[in-house]
């Protein structure tokens, strides 16, 4: 997202006092050479001025990966990636970015004005160059400097409660022994390739700490999705909720963003101590390719909470209707007596797209409770999978799991799978799991074209009912969002 | 206000209709009475537009404009309103959310403004009450675990909510008691006046009880055979389908 550093540095040199938000600057003078090898994590790590022992472990994520191969387990398909062709440190621009909204993709302005979003904001999103025209300039920096007052307010009231929330690579200088307490403890360095890659690599991310009794005082929402766009495509996440704390956090935008890294590999670790509960909500809408399947980004994310507590709760809602290929499975770990664990999930295929999506519930404490509800549609020609596993180790007795998984197709010529594993150890667990595969029908459709509504909007009600008890998990403001994104995603696939 | 002309259709390369000719005056209410499988609900979703039905000659007009070129939704914003003989469940969908947009999708093409939710749901509660139906008619999913009856009647709420020129009912009386059925004819009767016609599809005459027709039409083997007033439903209910019919031909 080079655009939008290129803005932020705008936005820098216009503000005298320096915009000290710890996102590595003087990118045009960092550029890695391409490739990856122990000499790219040094300098990563040395020009992010990190700590002997993050170089350590970093290396030693790498010499894991060295040793791992790309998974291919996933119902997904496409070429092979070549890891030595990508620039991990502040990859440089490739083309210019649009020089005003006059040159960005028609679709895409179209897309922007359907979601509702503010014309300034669309230009930033769209990458528009900064500085490049008069007006094209103004806009994109106006929203920075919003966002930037709007962000300081926000750290204030934060700082009043006790929550640390800042960009990983700060907590890394500013929080040290609490970074290094808890990172990798649950998606460890060689828990997979992706996430090995990811711990040796990874640029930035944010960092959450919510100290005991805090019930965060603001959904950390509205700041991150103006900030979040700088993370990069090694993105590394860490929240932390103390013994009864409370923590809902949201990440993602509902607009499709332009990057130009088709790769992306984050890893998102939580940790819930008694009593303690984090709503993790994303809403992810990367480009998914144009209509044939060009382009397109690859999400290929691990993404897991351990409820380390007693009573603790880690509920996980997505929304997912962007990427060409999404692999990605939100999961808890159920450790704590009486812990919960939560999936709710919404994923939306089109034209070539492709998701092999789902959760793991591994249940280790007495009477853990885990609620799974999936809900995918397929359109296009487009592919989606639930792949889902339930563990219930032998010690967990009195553990609990539902399980359903509800599949939407639109059109003949798009699959949906259900690939379920349960394993129970333990006699006196109950699992259950329920699945459905349903069409929208063409009475449901006419119907509603009886009654005035067009064919899309059709679509975009039975849909959004289709995924209500999905989407009522999203924070209010954007489940309103989400409701069009569905039905946006979908234009075009009937009829 | 709707003129058929030798109407023919035809679902899976079987014929239904077979040339119909019929005309409703505006503000008048016609009944279409007939034997299983004479073409009723044929009609009714020929006039609709829906999809699986093959016009294969003839014409239909509605106030002058040619209905059989329209898609369904712009007949819908043109004043058709259908009462499905068997109402569709979308899970899911709130009742008023999917009246609402239906309402507004309406009101736009109308160039009309749209009611945000307060206004719309002040008018939708108002015709619930008059029509004698619970509020949580408006809370529910569309028509999900709705009795027979109680579907029927979401469909006369939904007439009265959306204000059709012309309305459709196709057996809206089937499978109702005695109660439904004074509902249901209320429901259209309410709506009865200058600007409001209708075409009552129905197997028995004890509805035409309740909605006292002003022209009754006998339908079999894809044809009206007989046309009259009022009286002629209870010829029918004397003489049944086959005494008619067999008259007719």
């Amino acid at each position: 997202m080079t655009a939008e550093t290129e803005t932020l540095d705008t936005v820098q040199s216009l503000t005298q006092s320096g915009y000290k938000w710890g996102w590595e600057t003087d990118i045009e003078m960092d550029l890695a050479p391409k490739g990856l090898n122990e000499g790219t994590i040094r300098l990563i790590s040395s020009r992010k001025q990190e700590p002997e022992w993050l170089l350590a472990w970093r290396l030693k994520a790498f010499a894991a990966w060295q040793q791992m191969t790309e998974p291919h387990w996933a119902r997904v398909e496409h070429a092979p990636i070549d890891y030595q062709d990508l620039h991990y440190y502040a990859a440089p621009k490739k083309k210019p970015g649009p020089k005003s909204l006059d040159e960005v993709d028609p679709e895409l302005l179209k897309t922007y004005e359907k979601l509702g979003i503010p014309l300034k904001e669309r230009a930033i999103l769209a990458g528009v160059d900064p500085g490049s025209i008069e007006g094209g300039s103004q806009v994109a920096v106006d929203a920075v400097f919003d966002s930037v007052s709007v962000a300081t307010t926000f750290r204030e009231t934060l700082k009043k409660s006790g929550v640390i929330f800042c960009p990983i690579s700060e907590a890394v200088r500013d929080y040290p022994e609490l970074v290094q307490q808890y990172l990798g403890t649950v998606v460890p360095v060689s828990d997979n390739f992706f996430a090995a890659l990811n711990s040796a690599v990874f640029t930035d991310g944010s960092f959450v700490y919510i100290p005991k009794g805090v019930r965060c005082p603001m959904e950390l929402s509205t700041y991150f999705r103006i900030n979040a766009r700088n993370s990069g495509q090694f993105e590394r996440t860490l929240i932390i909720a103390d013994a009864g704390a409370y923590v809902s956090y949201l990440e993602g935008c509902t607009a499709p963003m332009r990057d130009e890294n088709q790769l992306h590999a984050a890893v998102v670790e939580l940790v819930a101590f008694d009593d303690a509960q984090i709503k993790y909500s994303t809403v992810q809408n990367w480009y998914p390719g144009d209509a044939e399947g060009r382009g397109g980004i690859y999400n290929f994310v691990t993404k897991r909470g351990a409820c380390r507590g007693a009573r603790s709760k880690i509920s996980w809602t997505q929304v997912e209707t962007g990427s060409a290929i999404t692999w990605k499975y939100p999961s808890c770990v159920l450790q704590g007596d009486d812990s919960v664990g939560e999936f709710y999930s919404v994923a939306v295929t089109n034209n070539c797209q492709q998701a092999d999506t789902g959760t793991k519930m591994i249940h280790i404490g007495k009477r853990t409770k885990s609620t799974i509800v999936s809900k995918g549609i397929s359109a296009g020609r487009s592919n989606n999978t639930y792949r889902g596993l339930v563990r219930v180790l032998p010690q967990a007795a009195g553990a609990r799991n539902h399980t359903q998984c509800d599949s939407l197709l639109i059109g003949d010529h798009c699959g949906a799978h259900t690939v379920p594993y349960i394993e129970s150890r333990n006699p006196t667990a109950k699992v259950e799991h329920e699945a459905t595969t349903s069409k929208i029908a063409d009475d449901q459709l006419f119907y509603c074209r009886q009654r005035g509504l067009s064919e899309e909007d059709a679509v975009g009600l039975i849909v959004n009912g289709f995924c209500k008890e999905v989407l009522k998990e999203l924070p209010m403001e954007f489940a309103v969002e989400a409701q069009k994104l569905l039905a946006v995603s979908l234009e075009g696939s009937v009829g | 206000m709707l003129e058929i002309r030798g109407l023919s259709a035809a679902i899976d390369d079987k014929p239904i209709l077979q040339g119909i000719d019929l005309s409703v005056p505006q503000g008048e209410v016609h009944a279409i009475m007939g034997p299983n499988g004479s073409g009723k609900s044929t009609l009714a979703y020929v006039l609709s537009g829906r999809e699986d039905y093959v016009v294969t000659g003839g014409s239909a007009t509605f106030d002058g404009h040619d209905l059989l070129a329209m898609a369904p939704e712009e007949r819908a914003a043109a004043g058709v309103f259908l009462a499905f003989q068997y109402p569709v469940e979308l899970p899911g969908v709130g009742n008023a959310n999917f009246l609402r947009t239906a309402l507004n999708a309406l009101r736009r093409s109308r160039g009309e403004s749209e009611l945000d939710a307060v206004q719309f749901l002040k008018m939708a509660r108002a015709e619930t009450k008059r029509l004698a139906m619970p509020d949580d008619m408006l809370r529910r999913n569309v028509n999900v675990g709705f009795s027979g009856g109680e579907k029927k009647r979401n469909e006369v709420l939904q007439m009265a909510i959306l204000r059709p020129k012309l309305a459709i009912l196709d057996e809206t009386d089937s499978g109702l008691d005695i109660d439904a059925l004074r509902i249901v004819a209320d429901g259209v009767n309410a709506l009865r006046g200058p600007d409001f016609s209708a075409l009552v599809i129905t197997h028995y005459q004890r509805l035409l009880e309740h909605i006292v027709p002003d022209r009754v039409h006998v339908l079999a083997g894809g044809r009206i055979v007989r046309s009259g007033g009022p009286e002629l439903a209870h010829e029918l209910e004397a003489k049944g389908y086959a005494g008619m019919v067999a008259e007719a031909a």
